[in-house]
């Protein structure tokens, strides 16, 4: 391994290739504050910098959507990486985004199972029903739709999945009607997991940070019907 | 969950463990796991030596539940000890093998069992900083993993000095961005260093060489979770369950064409004709075409290895693997060249680049299924298809490259004449609405 990782020192000093850093312009300073006191409690989670990386990227993407070149140079100033590294590592991982998205993330599974028992009709029916292709975004900003692979609930399928919330044993009119009512601002709970937030909310639970709500540990109870079928077979509860 | 007394089917073939407090309400919370004898084992656990607690593991007969199947025990005695290096517990939550949907179903509704594990698997390879690596797609699983870290940090079972043995133990909750290629255990350690998820080269296992190239374990959830009810019950009553070389309860996921999908457990061993009769079989008026025992990654199996037991035993003798028990089902109604090329996809997708074998094999290998399934293929596209499995398996730098081609010469195996239907048909012969579960109703929900 490099010279970085190969001691068990806690704080090390980081490899620096003279490598100038990508130009970005910074944060406004007030919201560079905040992060960054975000930024030093990812930081005290891990013994060693660089492991903060991928949850100060998601930091970066909560505060503004996708990953910015602004938040690249954020995310390397605080892990001790250069902006090349992180970017290297931002473009390796699919749940970061790089370009503007919408609030909400519509994936639908199209890997194999959930597509041959209705994700493949049901990414058609969106992409025809949004007039938009993979990736891309509607233009009130609402909705992006995308294709995803498995998603590990392969008992509900077929699934979806909004800002990586479960929508579980989906059809094609439900799944119309799901992005309908996200882009009439409607209120609309997963089949399991609490009520949805934005995009950016997700993404600041993802670098760490407990969802804040009251009530959304508990929201969507201990298990869908498939979870508990064979418990209930198991009792007798099910013929 | 780590009770004795849980509930079982008449025939005993299901003994649901760690899925037992799955009905409970909130059966999330430290109230309801200690309900259901949470927190017996740890106590346990830290009046014994850890040498013992590893020796117990070992004894118990517990193999890896991520797939590979390795004795968990002998795994944690591979750590060196008074080595002067910090070690470290990593828990592998990254579920994405396609048709795998244990473990976050089990740590949705049960996220108690691991913790409490993981301070055991600790304390036994004397670690004092744990990690769970999980899948990030997952927000209402990372939900509940805070929640419980909490709980557990509140109630003194994590922390300083726990239930004043003199043991600590920190657990970070790490959710990773999007990367099949990280639930390979090297390039996990890669990303939890901050790094793009690729698979390091071995030697230097894990054991000697992990995280920060210090001595580390990685773990499944599963295996973890299963330790307290070890710990608790004693090894004898986990031998209790399973077959002789395959110890142990474990959960069965069946998905697909079945009547009642879901989350199964029972003692490994059990057969696919046995877990088909309590899902309520094939969905009526279909039968059973093809089925993967343990992910897209493991050969598939059709309907004369129905009376096969789950165990790695009885799958490595079919030329398979027991993998995660992800039991995908098909019926007659679905393409199996339809099938395979999306799984293909999938490999070439997340192909991580780093050796050759897998990133071009994978990318020629989606070209030539396409080609097959759109009815523009040829004859010698077959044994090409073969000829690159053959470049790629035993030569790609991780089980990524094996994975890719499983589905490719299993299904080359038992299914040949379909292919071949496809490229003198030229086409496609199947209706893929007739695989959708809307199919059969008689509204047609499909819209």
């Amino acid at each position: 391994m490099t010279a970085e990782t190969s001691g068990t020192a806690p704080e090390q000093a980081p490899v620096m290739l003279g490598i100038p850093s990508a130009p970005a312009p910074d944060f406004p300073p007030e919201v560079r504050a905040r992060l960054d006191r975000d930024a030093e409690s990812v930081l005290a989670r891990y013994p060693q910098r660089r492991s903060a990386l991928l949850p100060l990227l998601h930091l970066a993407q909560s505060e503004e959507g996708y990953v910015t070149p602004t938040g690249v140079k954020f995310a390397a100033e605080h892990a001790g990486v250069s902006t090349a590294e992180a970017t290297a590592v931002a473009t390796f991982y699919t749940m970061y985004r790089r370009k503007p998205s919408g609030d909400y993330q519509v994936g639908v599974c199209t890997n194999t199972l959930c597509a041959v028992m209705g994700g493949d009709a049901i990414f058609d029916a969106l992409r025809e029903h949004l007039g938009v292709g993979n990736g891309e975004t509607t233009e009130d900003g609402k909705v992006t739709l995308e294709h995803i692979e498995c998603n590990a609930a392969c008992d509900y399928a077929p699934v979806l999945t909004v800002n990586w919330e479960f929508f579980d044993n989906q059809t094609v009119e439900s799944a119309k009607a799901l992005v309908d009512a996200l882009r009439a601002g409607e209120e609309v709970s997963p089949t399991r997991g609490a009520p949805l937030c934005t995009f950016t909310d997700t993404a600041r639970i993802l670098a760490g940070f407990p969802d804040p709500r009251p009530g959304a540990v508990e929201a969507g109870g201990s298990g869908g019907a498939p979870s508990l079928t064979g418990l209930k077979a198991a009792k007798g509860e099910q013929a | 969950m780590t009770s004795p007394q849980a509930p079982q089917s008449a025939d005993g073939l299901l003994r649901p463990v760690l899925s037992e407090c799955w009905d409970s309400p909130q059966s999330w919370t430290l109230a309801t796991y200690r309900r259901f004898g949470g927190y017996r084992g740890l106590p346990k656990a830290l009046a014994m030596p850890p040498d013992d607690v590893i020796a117990l593991v070992k004894d118990s007969g517990l193999r890896g539940r991520g797939g590979a199947g390795f004795p968990t025990g002998m795994k944690w005695q591979f750590i060196p000890q008074g080595d002067g290096k910090p070690h470290y517990l990593v828990v592998n939550a990254d579920e994405s093998e396609p048709g795998t949907c244990k473990d976050m179903p089990l740590l949705y509704a049960n996220p108690l069992s691991l913790i409490e594990g993981m301070a055991i698997a600790a304390y036994a390879i004397r670690c004092s900083h744990a990690f769970i690596y999980l899948r990030g797609e997952t927000v209402p699983v990372l939900r509940r993993l805070h929640h419980a870290v909490q709980e557990a940090y509140e109630a003194g079972y994590l922390g300083e000095n726990i239930l004043g043995s003199g043991f600590d133990l920190d657990i970070t909750v790490h959710a990773g961005a999007g990367a099949y290629i990280c639930g390979e255990e090297t390039a996990l350690l890669d990303s939890l260093e901050g790094r793009r998820g690729q698979p390091r080269l071995r030697p230097p296992f894990p054991a000697l060489e992990g995280l920060y190239a210090c001595p580390t374990v990685v773990n499944n959830v599963e295996s973890v979770a299963s330790v307290p009810g070890i710990l608790a019950n004693g090894k004898e009553w986990f031998r209790g369950f399973g077959s002789e070389k395959s110890a142990g309860h474990g959960l069965f996921s069946l998905s697909g064409h079945v009547v009642r999908p879901g989350q199964y457990e029972g003692g490994l061993g059990i057969t696919l004709r046995q877990l088909l009769e309590k899902a309520g079989g094939i969905r009526p008026g279909h039968r059973l075409k093809f089925w993967t025992p343990g992910g897209s990654s493991t050969p598939m199996l059709t309907e004369e290895h129905l009376d096969a037991p789950l165990d790695f035993e009885g799958m490595a003798g079919l030329g398979t693997m027991l993998g995660t028990r992800a039991l995908q089902i098909f019926d007659e109604t679905v393409c199996v060249v339809r099938a395979v090329t999306r799984w293909t996809e999938f490999y070439a997708h997340e192909s991580c680049g780093k050796c050759t074998p897998c990133r071009e094999g994978t990318y020629w290998l989606v070209q030539l299924l396409r080609d097959l399934e759109a009815g523009k293929g040829r004859m010698a596209d077959l044994e090409k298809l073969d000829d690159i499995c053959d470049n790629i398996f035993g030569k790609a730098f991780c089980a990524l490259g094996d994975g890719a081609t499983a589905p490719i010469t299993s299904s080359l195996q038992h299914f040949r004449d379909e292919y071949e239907a496809h490229i003198t048909g030229r086409g496609c012969p199947f209706d893929p609405a007739a695989s959708t579960v809307w199919a059969d109703e008689p509204s047609g929900a499909a819209g």
